[in-house]
């Protein structure tokens, strides 16, 4: 099982490609609805891309106030 | 009228598919307009059903399928209106919506969903008329209704217990969570899941070798295997007007409206 680290960095490599940001930008504590420039919608794209990356399921509601990386790795972390 | 260039819908007839482009921004929300040009497509199937054997839904918007209801749309109407004209005006507007849903539905063709992206509410009750959903990747699927003190109005319960079975049925429906397109197959919603993009394509393919059969026989299958729940859904439009008329609906779709949350959709 990856450490709580490893699991932050996997999620800010993704969100960094698929929503075209500078990797270096991104830190675990980061507003990720804020510094990626998402809405829900797009959140929800990203909650795909993760479920399929770490093969978990994430109902939406366990992220219901989450809004940074390392809270979201948290809950993916409960998962594994 | 082989070909058709609506506002919010289109559709054409290619190598005997019908393929229905959604097109209205920002993710096919449907309102007013997108039911008349889904009216126009129902009353003409029977002449179109002369030259095609399959139908294919798909959207052409970035953001997905289809976002479901138009509630900023609803929430003007229940404002303008006294609420039992808006209560009558909401039963005739699900009256004409399941009209539709079930024409499809009943439909000799075989159909298709192609769906990718937000697939939510009123966008997953028109995947489950189809007789066969293709999602790519991206899918995710949801019944939100919960969240505004309803339940979905466009036939989403009785077709989803129809298709699947109840526990499934009741995840969807009481959580209000998504799933997305693996999980969506795991609990047979979809047929089959293909790579980012790649649903249109794949429905196409998919309708060539349906083309191969004879049609007759095709829809006698169809017939047997999918029989419509019509006293269920005549049933949920009555509940749907029952919820609406509670203060509470009116107030979850005035909080969602003007919200300025970055997660509305996640209450």
């Amino acid at each position: 099982m990856p450490t709580q680290q490893q699991t932050i960095d996997e999620i800010l490599d993704l969100a960094a490609e698929q929503f075209k940001v500078p990797r270096e930008k991104l830190s675990p504590d980061d507003d990720f609805f804020k510094k990626l420039g998402i809405d829900s919608l797009q959140a929800l794209s990203l909650l795909t891309r993760l479920e399929q990356h770490f093969n978990v399921e994430l109902p939406d509601y366990e992220l219901q106030g989450v809004s940074d990386f390392r809270t979201l790795a948290e809950r993916i972390q409960a998962r594994l | 009228m082989n070909q058709y260039q609506g506002k919010v819908i289109s559709w054409e007839v290619k190598r005997g598919v019908i393929e229905v482009a959604l097109h209205h921004a920002p993710c096919n929300e449907i309102g007013v307009q997108s039911l008349e040009e889904l009216e126009q497509l129902a009353a003409a199937l029977p002449a179109l059903e002369e030259s095609a054997h399959a139908l294919i839904f798909y959207s052409r918007q970035e953001a997905g399928f289809c976002a479901g209801g138009d509630l900023r749309e609803l929430y003007r109407g229940l404002q303008q209106t006294e609420k039992s004209a808006a209560i009558a005006g909401i039963k005739e507007f699900h009256q004409r919506i399941h009209h539709v849903m079930n024409t499809f539905d009943a439909s000799p063709l075989t159909t298709l969903a192609a769906v990718h992206g937000i697939t939510f509410g009123g966008g997953l009750e028109l995947a489950l008329v189809c007789d066969l959903i293709i999602a790519d990747k991206t899918a995710r699927f949801c019944f939100p209704e919960l969240r505004l003190g309803l339940i979905p109005g466009f036939g989403g319960i009785p077709r989803l217990k129809r298709d699947l079975g109840n526990a499934v049925v009741r995840d969807l429906v009481l959580t209000g969570r998504s799933f997305n397109a693996t999980k969506a197959l795991q609990a047979g919603l979809v047929s089959q899941v293909v790579a980012e993009g790649e649903a249109l394509r794949i429905a196409r393919v998919t309708a060539a070798q349906l083309g191969k059969f004879d049609r007759h026989t095709a829809a006698a299958a169809k017939k047997f295997s999918k029989p419509i729940p019509y006293d269920e859904l005549r049933r949920e439009i009555e509940i749907v007007c029952d919820l609406y008329a509670r203060p509470a609906v009116e107030a979850a779709l005035k909080k969602f409206v003007e919200s300025t949350d970055a997660q509305p959709y996640l209450p």
